[in-house]
């Protein structure tokens, strides 16, 4: 996929010095407490990059460390070793506070299905990264219009942002869930099997939504799945295997 | 922003929140209704008697004399002469002075000889007056006045005849000399509903045909009775106003040095405040009892909240990926335990209110006891935050476990 030029709002230190939306460098990290849940489970990833404005799939099936990978990526959790930076950034050097912070700041997140809250309006499902982030908000300019331009760009109805998200069907959820991901156009989207509740018609019709909203916002795309006939969008595809090991140590 | 997600979240449950709320409201009902209560009984208590500045007895203690001159219970160790009385009622200092004099009963109700400025001095509940429901007041030598809960218990009526027993729970009757009901007071609360008022004359003349406890001969005519000097030999006890209150310790002072006769003269507020500390240890339990309801109703919420932790996993998870940070997880929670808590302390509060309303006549006439309806005082106040301060404390419980699990899931749940 190719980008013509970043949307003027970007945050400006990216186009002074290409440097890539994520990198992992010798990334090793262990979930801690053994035998217990994910307790044991680790996982290495030597290299893996996304440049900026660069689209990849990201195949593998359940166990293979995608949820360990992604929690890496995020920040939820820090690599025991190794580098994982975000737009620059590597989130080991940051506290577990200030990596939640630079989440919200940075990174759009869009699971699976049960996306929202369903007690909150439409609205307030979207704005809610913004809550915990100063600087993607004062990007997103005034919010209340942003979510409108959003729904609309996404083909939610009119009504929609003062509608509770929980009265929205399975797929428009997924679409008040892109809203929210691209909000504030942070830097790196990252997607955990989106479609996967959606049928092949309403998956279609979502990829094609979600590529042209992380375009307009110039925003690097991660997705996660276990379907390969998602590809053929994707600038890049690439199998978790070749990218990381998955160990159990007992 | 936070604050209307907690607000819809909490609405979203609106079932469970709304029983755990109305929980709550219904304890901390309880518990300011118990403070209610407490206080309206002790200033009921503290108003038995007001307006009058000393009352003096026979030197015994003052918590005794109290009893026995204001509330009827236990009796006097000894009398005071007419002439102590006649000294102490002509002070300078004394504005007035009345004797009240007992010992007699009638069925359970004490009977009390008294002048008719009785019901002129006799104040209560902060200066309220003795008003007579039916009849008036003691006119003929044989007129008796009885209280409110006399008049009910016994059925009496006006007019009606009423027999004086000598001495307490005797099975001697002053029979040959019968009383006549000549009015009934309306209900005040204090120990007068229970009182059967005569006149200072009638203890003396139903008692001429009595020498040291025991009756001599055949009974002197009623006609002759009317015809003698019937002024008292000794009083129990005198009600005593001041012209100034300033001169209120001079005169006490004066009567506790009394050199002719031991007596004691006590302050009725005085004496009610050490009568109420004995009296006190109940409310005291009470309280303890009502605040044990509202930590249970606390406990109650704490124990939904864990509930539904695990459902809201997701929810969390949800929070966490947007940039939630674990902390934020633990305030969510703990600001919707403070919301339930005040829903619940402000429900409690109007059902108070509401109580009251509906209640207080009842409570009135049953205790005596009058329920004032007035903004929530600054103790009422606090009670409520503590109430809430104590939700929140509460609640760190679960919010800590929902920290736990939000550090441990991080944005990933499985569902």
């Amino acid at each position: 996929m190719s980008r013509p030029e970043p949307a003027p709002a970007l945050a400006p230190a990216p186009r002074a010095e290409p440097r890539p939306a994520l990198a992992l460098r010798d990334v090793a990290f262990a979930w801690p407490g053994a035998g217990r849940g994910r307790g044991g489970f680790g996982l290495r990833c030597p290299d893996f990059s996304l440049a900026q404005g660069e689209s990849v799939l990201l195949l593998g099936a359940s166990g293979s460390g995608k949820s360990t990978l992604l929690s890496l990526i995020c920040g939820i959790v820090a690599a025991d070793a190794g580098v994982v930076a975000v737009a620059g950034t590597d989130l080991r050097g940051l506290s577990a506070g200030a990596r939640d912070r630079f989440r919200a700041e940075r990174i759009g997140v869009i699971f699976q299905q049960f996306n929202l809250l369903p007690y909150a309006s439409v609205s307030d499902n979207i704005l809610l990264p913004l809550r915990f982030a100063p600087e993607r908000r004062a990007r997103a300019g005034e919010g209340a219009a942003e979510v409108r331009r959003l729904c609309a760009a996404l083909g939610l109805p009119a009504d929609a942002p003062e509608t509770p998200a929980g009265r929205l069907s399975v797929g428009q959820q997924q679409r008040v869930a892109v809203a929210r991901a691209l909000i504030g156009r942070p830097g790196l989207i990252v997607a955990d099997e989106p479609t996967s509740a959606l049928d092949a018609a309403a998956q279609d019709a979502f990829l094609g939504l979600l590529f042209g909203q992380a375009e307009d916002a110039g925003s690097s795309l991660l997705m996660v799945s276990h379907d390969p006939r998602l590809g053929e969008r994707f600038d890049r595809v690439v199998r978790i295997e070749d990218i990381a090991a998955a160990e159990r140590n007992p | 922003m936070i604050l209307r997600l907690a607000i819809g979240s909490l609405f979203a449950r609106a079932l469970t929140v709304g029983m755990t709320v109305l929980a709550i409201a219904l304890s901390v009902a309880l518990f300011l209704g118990v403070e209610k209560l407490r206080t309206g009984a002790r200033a009921s208590f503290a108003d038995t008697i007001s307006g009058t500045d000393l009352i003096v007895g026979a030197r015994s203690g003052s918590v005794q004399l109290l009893l026995y001159s204001v509330f009827r219970i236990g009796n006097a160790t000894n009398n005071v002469s007419w002439e102590s009385f006649q000294d102490i009622a002509s002070r300078p200092e004394v504005d007035w002075a009345v004797p009240i004099s007992l010992g007699d009963s009638h069925r359970e109700f004490r009977v009390m000889g008294t002048t008719p400025e009785f019901f002129r001095r006799y104040e209560y509940r902060g200066g309220r007056s003795l008003e007579f429901a039916e009849g008036r007041g003691l006119d003929d030598l044989y007129d008796a006045v009885i209280g409110a809960d006399v008049a009910a218990a016994l059925g009496y009526e006006v007019g009606d005849p009423i027999v004086v027993s000598h001495g307490l729970a005797s099975f001697t009757d002053h029979d040959d000399q019968p009383f006549r009901i000549a009015g009934i007071t309306a209900r005040t609360g204090t120990p007068v509903d229970r009182t059967v008022i005569v006149s200072l004359e009638a203890i003396e003349a139903i008692h001429v045909d009595w020498r040291g406890g025991g009756k001599t001969g055949a009974a002197t005519p009623v006609e002759a009775i009317r015809a003698m000097e019937l002024t008292p030999t000794a009083i129990t006890a005198a009600l005593v106003g001041v012209k100034s209150r300033l001169r209120i310790f001079t005169l006490q002072r004066w009567i506790n040095d009394y050199p002719e006769e031991p007596l004691l003269a006590i302050l009725p507020g005085v004496a009610l405040q050490e009568l109420w500390a004995i009296v006190g240890v109940a409310e005291t339990a009470l309280v303890g009892v009502s605040a044990m309801v509202v930590l249970t109703a606390l406990l109650g919420m704490t124990a939904m909240i864990f509930s539904t932790l695990n459902e809201r996993r997701r929810e969390m998870a949800i929070w966490r990926a947007m940039g939630a940070r674990p902390a934020t997880i633990l305030g969510l929670l703990v600001l919707e335990a403070m919301l339930m808590a005040a829903a619940g302390a402000v429900l409690g509060a109007a059902l108070l209110y509401a109580g009251l309303a509906a209640g207080r006549p009842l409570v009135d006439a049953a205790f005596g006891i009058w329920l004032p309806i007035e903004p929530p005082n600054a103790r009422e106040l606090w009670t409520l935050a503590a109430v809430i301060g104590a939700a929140a404390l509460a609640s760190l419980l679960p919010a800590l476990r929902a920290y736990r699990l939000s550090l441990a899931d991080g944005m990933m749940v499985r569902t």
